[in-house]
């Protein structure tokens, strides 16, 4: 990969002033940022790692709602949520294997937006609030496209609220040979309503499929999703892993099976 | 830049740049050949090693984000006296090699299983070494040398 420089500050504010520099970049656990360095489809200047930053790391719950720390590993988040959002956890606690949850973090996850990742599902499809340093931005307005969102230069993810459902269950079908989700779908219940999350099936990341949510709010069960027709979303992903069609229809069944297993 | 970190219970240190992975200051520049790179790419799991307790791909960890760490490589997994390490001599009573191409990134991930889960069963040991990607064995001798090296029973296991 070409040369930068790697800096470690240790306070926000400190970070925020390494990331002023021309074609900086943060770094998180660097699982997905260091294979695209070395394959040099990107080669930032200097990347800001966030992981000694204080006060990023964490799992913590009250009001109703479990907070994360943007800095918070993928197994401190399995483990951390275990008890209070079992679903979110049970989600973090499947992303790719041991060794990259060692390392991989939440803010990493839902600042890159890949579009077949799980995290970006599970904040939609819950709800989440995504705090940066300089605002709250709901997930509704902050996944804007293929890899791309609302953060702006400069913009660190300093904690992500998920509120927490009566009940939710994340339910993914594995891409055999990556084990990203060739389609994963994110199912929570509410006292004001279902939402359905859905990575991996459309191109431009993921999407809520709203009359799923309208079906599951009325009667929430599996039978329910039954009589839907597959979700009328523009550009399904069509690659040599399966149709548009066969994604299509992949998210009826693992909405089915979320709600059937949440 | 110098960094600085404790390897296998040794200070040691070196010259990196930013852009320099774990992996390679490991085998260049601390001369720890032990530690594999299989695919470079963090699928194949031959690079594991420990950083803090935390099994890590090496090869997708820059090393100055280890300057100051513990750090705990397969040149650690012997006894003091040099025999092999429980894991390691379980591997070999068991065959769980052949080329031996991808054995120190399976031991460490077996290391770091054992001490999360002492008593694993089969399908915890293969859900664990998801991202340990071995082309001789099959696995089933992998497996069985992991839940023999936890004290378990192994001879109903299939090999």
């Amino acid at each position: 990969m070409y040369a930068f420089e790697l800096e470690r500050p240790s306070t926000i504010a400190d970070a925020v002033a390494a990331l002023a520099a021309d074609n900086a970049q943060a770094l998180g656990g660097g699982q997905t940022i260091i294979p695209t360095m070395k394959q040099r489809l990107a080669s930032p200047s200097r990347l800001v790692s966030l992981l000694g930053v204080s006060g990023l790391q964490g799992v913590s719950s009250g009001d109703g709602a479990v907070a994360v720390g943007g800095a918070t590993t993928h197994v401190d988040v399995a483990n951390g949520a275990a008890s209070s959002y079992p679903a979110l956890a049970s989600l973090a606690a499947n992303i790719g294997d041991p060794a990259v949850r060692n390392r991989g973090t939440i803010g990493g996850s839902l600042a890159n937006n890949d579009p077949a990742a799980d995290y970006p599902a599970a904040a939609l499809g819950s709800g989440a609030t995504i705090a940066t340093n300089h605002r709250e931005i709901s997930a509704e307005n902050f996944f804007l496209g293929l890899f791309e969102t609302a953060l702006e230069n400069g913009e660190i993810i300093t904690s992500v609220s998920f509120p927490v459902p009566n009940r939710a269950s994340y339910v993914k079908f594995e891409q055999p040979a990556s084990r990203f989700a060739l389609v994963g779908v994110f199912v929570a219940q509410y006292d004001n309503g279902v939402r359905v999350a859905v990575t991996g099936a459309a191109e431009g990341g993921v999407f809520r499929w709203t009359e799923a949510e309208a079906a599951l709010s009325s009667n929430y069960s599996a039978a329910a999703i039954d009589g839907l027709s597959t979700p009328s979303v523009d550009n399904l992903v069509r690659d040599l892993h399966g149709s548009a069609e066969y994604r299509a229809h992949l998210v009826k069944v693992l909405t089915k099976r979320a709600v059937a297993s949440s | 830049m110098k960094i600085s970190m404790t390897v296998n219970g040794r200070e040691m240190s070196g010259e990196a740049e930013g852009r320099t992975l774990m992996s390679d200051f490991l085998r260049n520049t601390l001369k720890l050949t032990g530690t594999h790179v299989g695919c470079d790419t963090s699928q194949c799991g031959s690079c594991v090693i420990h950083v803090a307790d935390r099994a890590v791909k090496s090869c997708t960890m820059f090393a100055a984000e280890a300057d100051g760490a513990c750090v705990k490589t397969i040149e650690g997994m012997a006894n003091d006296d040099g025999s092999l390490g429980t894991i390691q001599q379980a591997f070999q009573d068991h065959h769980g090699l052949q080329c031996g191409f991808c054995t120190a990134g399976m031991v460490m991930s077996a290391d770091a299983l054992l001490k999360e889960n002492p008593s694993p069963s089969e399908s915890e040991i293969r859900d664990y070494l998801e991202g340990n990607i071995c082309r001789c064995t099959g696995y089933h001798n992998i497996v069985k040398a992991i839940m023999a090296a936890s004290g378990q029973d192994v001879e109903n296991i299939a090999a």
